[in-house]
């Protein structure tokens, strides 16, 4: 087991490396000259390109200049933002945590309904209840998340005013941020604050979330149907057992892995789904900052944020790829 | 000797694949959700091909007094805050949406056939270093790469089609690569091998042919999630950002202001592209159930 960890981990230091020399490359190589140009947008005038060149050291050859940016990201100093000149390690650290709640709210609401669905369309293969199942799953992969984002704030905010639609916490609560995490600073606040904060990421979760069950509940259906077939399925039948023994002790157990390799490649899409669905209520994450930096060409901000997110999507996958192997002893030793 | 087999072979081949696409496609039309499918998307691509005929007025005019005017039997689906005709701004949109979305799929197609078919077929430290490449891209989830690539090429319908082209390029270099390392064990590409036929030749021939398949179906799909992202990017300003006619998702931007007073602004655009997305999707899973009929239940 030591070994396929170690061996996992190599694998991601190549690409990360790469990855790495892209968006070192990518502030070098903008349209619109180098580096210093692209940092100042349209402040840029001759005496401030100069000026930030020489601080920053531009006109050094380029792989002085990488060893020093490898050194620095190493540290943990990503660069400060051009914008608001914070460094983007800071601010990443106050809005990590919004983006990471409505991760985890958007994979409750897609695991919770997609693997029970899954089952219950499993259950009689082409029959009625198949039908409607096969098409909410249609549906949830071809609808984009913010026109549903939309769709649901219009429903339950505008016309039904059952749910916020807007943030993550109420600003009229004042609640003191301490972690970030707004679940966790509304507690903190008392007053149950956190219904506040839990109503605020329904509607958001719901959107993030809905392509995510599209695809977990067809996989689990399939995975469902395929182990149904097994031979061992029909034995244990036989045998007598009841029809819920053979679900749980011999349908779910083996049905589980394709959906768990599933749910851990889908963690990486809402990360990239939170850019849209942040925008769309407001949300103060990661996703909405990577929007703003763009329309600011903030390039620091958007070159750190991509290598961010890789590292992490990269991290959740080798978290998946090792319970996979936890799970099914068979992939350890190939 | 070798060349007379040789030539046999090859002619037996389009006569065998003919049949296998014959049959397919025979299926395919059996199959009513993929038939459905295929008139969503026919619907669409007629009504953007014959926009300036059936467009009830011009999209790129508004009369301001007329602006943000509910669905009426004047302005099917109302009228924008520049009181220009919603549905003649539908219609015009489908040229770029679906344009965009498609072309960037071939985009990807292309340059993950390239990689796969080379990675693929020449094996060794070239499928690791194009691999390794494949897995870089990879490692930026979805939409990401796409902005990041649009950030450095700006705006524009041709960037938008590099960067989502190149954002889906490594999922097709994945499978082809897979496929093609499957066949290399045949026992007709052995068979070939055995008659002298050189690697290039087995790979166009023999094995890309037989490759394909997956990766048309995947491209069927893969065309509805472009049409997706591509209306996402829109949405998020990074669209061709041509002001006159706008992309579906473009249309779909600032629409929180208009949550109240105006819905049907998010309505009819968002349900062009979930109906848009829904027919590949339809036409994708017929496809992959009429080439693999297995897969049917």
């Amino acid at each position: 087991m030591a070994r396929f960890i170690v061996r996992r981990l190599l694998v991601a230091i190549p690409v990360l490396f790469g990855l790495s020399v892209i968006l070192f490359m990518f502030l070098r190589l903008l349209p619109g000259g180098g580096p210093a140009e692209a940092i100042l947008g349209q402040h840029a005038t001759p005496q401030l390109v100069a000026q930030i060149t020489a601080a920053q050291g531009l006109d050094r050859p380029l792989y002085v200049q990488y060893v020093e940016y490898i050194g620095r990201l190493l540290h943990g100093d990503f660069g400060a933002s051009f914008v608001d000149g914070r460094q983007v390690a800071t601010t990443f650290l106050v809005r990590f945590p919004g983006t990471v709640e409505l991760t985890i709210g958007a994979m409750i609401f897609a695991v919770g309904l997609g693997i029970p669905l899954g089952r219950l369309a499993a259950r009689h293969p082409n029959g009625w209840i198949d039908g409607i199942v096969t098409v909410i799953s249609l549906f949830g992969i071809s609808i984009p998340v913010f026109v549903l984002g939309y769709a649901l704030a219009f429903v339950f905010g505008v016309e039904l005013h059952w749910l916020p639609t807007f943030g993550q916490i109420d600003p009229r609560l004042n609640v003191p941020p301490v972690t970030h995490f707004a679940i966790i600073d509304a507690v903190l606040a008392g007053h149950w604050y956190v219904i506040d904060a839990l109503a605020h990421l329904i509607l958001p979760s719901i959107a993030l979330g809905t392509i995510p069950l599209a695809v977990f509940t067809r996989i689990t259906r399939a995975s469902v149907i395929d182990v149904s077939n097994e031979d061992y399925v029909r034995t244990a039948r036989a045998k007598g057992l009841t029809e819920g023994r053979v679900n749980d002790r011999h349908i779910m157990r083996n049905a589980w892995l394709p959906v768990a390799t599933v749910i851990g490649l889908e963690t990486g899409a809402l990360l990239a789904g939170a850019v849209l669905t942040e925008t769309v209520f407001s949300w103060n994450g990661v996703g909405s900052w990577v929007v703003s930096s763009i329309q600011n060409h903030d390039y620091i901000v958007v070159q750190s944020l991509i290598l961010i997110f890789a590292t992490i999507f990269l991290t959740v996958n080798l978290i998946v790829d090792i319970g996979y192997a936890f799970l099914n002893p068979r992939i350890r030793y190939s | 000797m070798a060349a007379g087999t040789g030539v046999a072979v090859v002619r037996a081949a389009p006569r065998a694949s003919r049949g296998l696409w014959r049959d397919a496609l025979q299926r395919l039309f059996r199959n009513g959700p993929a038939i459905l499918g295929l008139i969503f998307i026919a619907i669409f691509v007629i009504g953007a091909i014959l926009a300036p005929y059936i467009s009830p007025y011009d999209p790129t005019v508004g009369v301001l007094s007329n602006n943000l005017k509910g669905p009426s039997l004047a302005h099917l689906m109302g009228t924008d805050l520049l009181g220009r005709d919603e549905f003649s701004r539908v219609l015009y949109g489908a040229r770029i949406s679906l344009t965009v979305g498609v072309v960037a799929v071939i985009f990807g197609l292309i340059g993950g056939t390239l990689m796969g078919a080379i990675a693929g077929g020449a094996g060794g430290y070239v499928d690791g270093i194009l691999m390794r490449v494949v897995d870089v891209l990879l490692a930026v989830p979805g939409i990401l790469l796409a902005i990041g690539i649009i950030a450095w090429l700006g705006h524009g319908e041709i960037q938008i089609m590099l960067a989502v082209g190149v954002s889906y390029s490594p999922i097709f270099a994945r499978l082809l690569r897979g496929s093609l390392l499957a066949l290399r064990e045949s026992d007709y590409v052995i068979a070939a091998r055995s008659m002298g036929a050189s690697p290039t030749r087995i790979l166009l021939r023999h094995m890309l042919p037989n490759a394909l398949t997956p990766l048309i179906v995947q491209a069927t799909l893969a065309a509805a999630t472009a049409i997706i992202d591509v209306a996402g990017l829109g949405f998020l300003g990074l669209g061709p950002g041509d002001p006159r006619i706008a992309e579906w998702g473009e249309m779909l931007t600032d629409s929180s202001r208009f949550l109240q007073s105006a819905p049907y602004l998010i309505l009819f655009p968002g349900a062009a592209i979930v109906i848009s997305a829904v027919g590949f999707n339809l036409l994708g899973d017929g496809l992959r159930e009429a080439i693999d009929p297995r897969l049917k239940r």
